[in-house]
């Protein structure tokens, strides 16, 4: 082994990481907060002032009576490693392959508690990605589909009206970005948010144009 | 197929296919010191930094200067990051007080991250400070594909007729004209789709369902920009690039796609450029896209098709979604993923985990030949070590002494090439067969069946293609899987690196023949058949076995509704 190229490996080294170990990251953050302040901060969502969520990172809704419920998430608790679904600090699937019975267990169990929740759906209804978890535990969308299967139960919870709540979701989907790439869907937290305003704000009770 | 997976994947093939000329012409400009816009900015400040490290730029190296120059600054760069990793809690930018990072864990990220595997046996987002991810391991995610892209340069040299080149001179010019620059445009992408970059500790956010959530920031987006223009795939979360935090919409996910390929894809127009055989270029071009395209279409219709025992349930649809993410469906999913392996880059954006048996073994195959354009200068030279390899094949069936590029294929160069080929299935097989007959190795699988031998698989193919990406079910953090896969990734690192670059050295020493009718071609159709050919029956003959009890056999079990508790 060549030891004299100690000297230039460890010079350049140090040099390069200047560069690009201290001066690339924290000048990239302050241009990124000049020019995108909102996303760099991390897409924070506030109700009145105060942070109720990040746009981008989903929250556990499953089983809230009032509310539209999200995919199914198998992230563990870094704490504790038992089960805590959508804790966004320990992102990740449940990593069960396709031949694993405990897979489908949890899927038909999500599949129970969907039907026991609101009675008379049908499971030609469910779309599939309602039922099984996703890869970061903290995905934020469902399909359209999946929001408006929920509507009826809702609407019997809620007391907001079948109408109101579909146009609600109407409000809160999104079409592929650009109508060109990905999935139209509906972003849960935005479209839990129009409901919450809806129960507590009373200037929002007219149906949205 | 949907429109927007139509879409997806022309937007993200026909960048691919379009950036292979110019991206190479750039490189060309780069790494024979013609002038660039970047020299205004570079040229002071680096002929400062070699005077003063004692660098003379104009000293060529031999082949073992350049591997020695090349491990000795990869063993600093381990050696920095473990420090920075063990000193966590002295080091500034710590918002949530992490404490030091243990020892073993920190020796796995630091070999992980020096190798450009970035295995990551650990959670980011609760084990490391925005110091360790930006100083450390963001770091080091430019430096090992330098190195890479310089030893891949320095073949090229020497195929062309030119000496190696000097590693330092290479390494520099690699970040400041190519990484750098790029990395800067890709972190704004990101930051405006929704990728956080910011300083400020983690949110905490009061739910109107009256819980709470901590949502982790930082400085990801520069992070995630240079993790995949390197083909590191290093994420700063756990659950990599399928995280919304790192890969928010649609729109990131095809960037991610397409960045992680600009690099491979110009070597290809590189080599073409610098030997002055475009059409060579082009025919090793068509080889990988062609694998390319079938590790897609092998990715997708079996995730569209879905799992036989879930859609037996008879719900809405058929696509798999365990482990997917619906903003990218699946043919965005597709796209990543074969990127991802195809180009070496290791990050993921589904669970592989929960990939149908057929889908994983695209990923598989990718890590598998390592070719399919391949990472950081590294797949290039694989892709020429199978272009030797069918040179002899081809010289043995008609009889002649085997030539490429006008020089004599001789003993030296076969051994050296099939040197760099065999410790790959060495390293795989043999990790995989001494894991599966270690009872506490075998003990750190989550999944019963064919698919826990896919989970031990994964994990050693995954370390020796230098790819980084899991079977996340498997527990990695167990003393056995630190230890070897730190081993695996070095070995498959530098042994296959140091051969081939003797082997640029020993045809660039040798006479050129002049070319004949008689001389083999190793352009068109039918070269490019045979070398797709050789690449698919070599490999297959070393890993058939392997995949008949791993992925097969789980499909097989599936299509018979058979389950595992």
């Amino acid at each position: 082994m060549r030891w004299s190229f100690l000297k230039p490996a460890l010079l350049v080294s140090l040099g390069l990481w200047l560069l690009l170990g201290v001066a690339y990251p924290l000048a990239a953050t302050a241009v990124s907060q000049l020019l995108f302040p909102r996303q760099a901060a991390g897409s924070l969502v506030r109700l009145r002032g105060r942070v109720v969520g990040a746009a981008h990172v989903g929250q556990n809704f499953w089983g809230q009576r009032d509310y539209f419920w999200g995919r199914p998430s198998a992230t563990l608790s870094p704490l504790t490693g038992r089960l805590q679904p959508y804790d966004a600090e320990n992102s990740g699937s449940s990593n069960l392959g396709p031949t694993s019975r405990t897979l489908l267990v949890d899927v038909q169990e999500a599949l129970r508690q969907l039907q026991a929740a609101s009675p008379g759906l049908r499971r030609r209804q469910i779309p599939l990605s309602l039922v099984e978890v996703s890869a970061s535990g903290l995905d934020p969308d469902i399909t359209v589909g999946a929001a408006l299967i929920q509507v009826p139960r809702v609407a019997k919870n809620t007391g907001l009206s079948r109408n109101y709540l579909t146009a609600l979701v109407r409000l809160a989907a999104r079409s592929p970005e650009w109508g060109l790439f990905g999935t139209e869907r509906v972003n849960v937290l935005t479209l839990n948010l129009l409901v919450y305003r809806s129960l507590h704000d009373t200037a929002h009770r007219e149906p949205p144009t | 197929m949907s429109f927007t997976t139509a879409v997806t994947w022309l937007v993200g093939l026909g960048v691919l296919f379009v950036a292979v000329k110019p991206v190479g012409g750039y490189l060309a400009r780069v790494f024979t010191a013609q002038p660039t816009v970047l020299d205004r900015v570079w040229g002071r400040p680096e002929r400062w930094l070699f005077r003063v490290s004692g660098v003379d730029p104009n000293y060529d190296m031999s082949a073992w200067e350049f591997a020695a120059a090349l491990v000795v600054t990869n063993v600093v760069l381990l050696a920095a990051v473990y420090v920075l990793l063990r000193l966590q809690v002295s080091l500034p930018f710590n918002p949530q007080h992490f404490p030091d990072v243990r020892s073993s864990i920190a020796l796995n990220t630091a070999v992980s991250f020096a190798t450009n595997t970035n295995w990551q046996a650990y959670a980011g987002e609760h084990t490391l400070s925005n110091f360790s991810q930006f100083a450390a391991l963001g770091f080091a995610q430019f430096i090992a594909p330098a190195s890479g892209v310089a030893a891949g340069v320095a073949f090229v040299r020497a195929l062309s007729g030119r000496k190696l080149g000097n590693f330092f001179v290479d390494l520099t010019r690699a970040c400041t004209r190519i990484l750098l620059p790029l990395a800067v445009l890709v972190t704004l992408v990101l930051v405006w789709q929704g990728v956080p970059e910011t300083l400020a500790g983690y949110a905490h956010a009061h739910l109107i369902t009256g819980g709470r959530q901590i949502i982790p920031r930082g400085p990801i987006a520069s992070f995630d920009a240079i993790a995949h223009l390197g083909q590191n795939g290093g994420g700063f979360t756990h659950a990599n690039s399928a995280n919304p935090l790192e890969n928010p919409t649609a729109v990131s996910n095809l960037l991610y796609a397409i960045v992680m390929g600009l690099l491979p894809v110009g070597l290809f127009g590189f080599f073409g450029i610098m030997t002055g055989r475009m059409r060579t270029a082009w025919t090793l071009t068509a080889v990988a896209g062609v694998l390319f395209l079938g590790m897609l279409v092998l990715y997708y219709v079996p995730e569209a098709a879905g799992n036989p025992v879930i859609n037996s349930l008879g719900l809405h649809g058929t696509a798999n979604w365990i482990g997917q993410e619906l903003r990218f469906g699946t043919g965005g999913s597709a796209l990543f993923t074969t990127s991802s392996m195809a180009f070496s880059t290791g990050s993921v954006a589904t669970a592989q985990d929960s990939l149908l048996p057929l889908a994983s073994l695209g990923s598989f195959f990718g890590m598998f030949v390592n070719m399919v354009f391949g990472g950081k200068g590294v797949g290039l030279l694989n892709m020429m070590m199978f272009v030797i390899l069918t040179v002899f094949l081809i010289g043995l069936m008609v009889g002649r002494t085997p030539e490429f590029l006008g020089k004599k294929i001789e003993t030296r160069e076969v051994s050296l090439a099939l040197l760099a080929f065999l410790v790959h299935p060495f390293l795989i097989l043999g990790g995989t067969a001494l894991a599966v007959y270690l009872p506490a190795a075998r003990h750190g699988v989550t999944n019963a069946g064919a698919h826990g031998l896919s989970e031990i698989l994964y994990a050693f193919t995954s370390a020796a293609a230098n790819n980084g990406s899991a079977f996340a079910g498997l527990h990695a953090a167990l003393p056995f899987y630190t230890a070897a896969i730190s081993m695996v990734m070095l070995i498959g690192r530098y042994v296959p690196l140091v051969a081939m670059l003797l082997l640029g050295e020993s045809l660039l020493r040798k006479r050129t023949v002049p070319e004949t009718v008689g001389t083999l071609r190793t352009d068109g159709v039918l070269f490019g058949g045979v070398l797709l050919t050789s690449v698919i029956i070599v490999n297959a003959l070393a890993f058939f076995p392997v995949i008949a009890l791993g992925p097969l056999a789980e499909h097989y079990l599936l299509m018979a509704h058979h389950l595992f508790s």
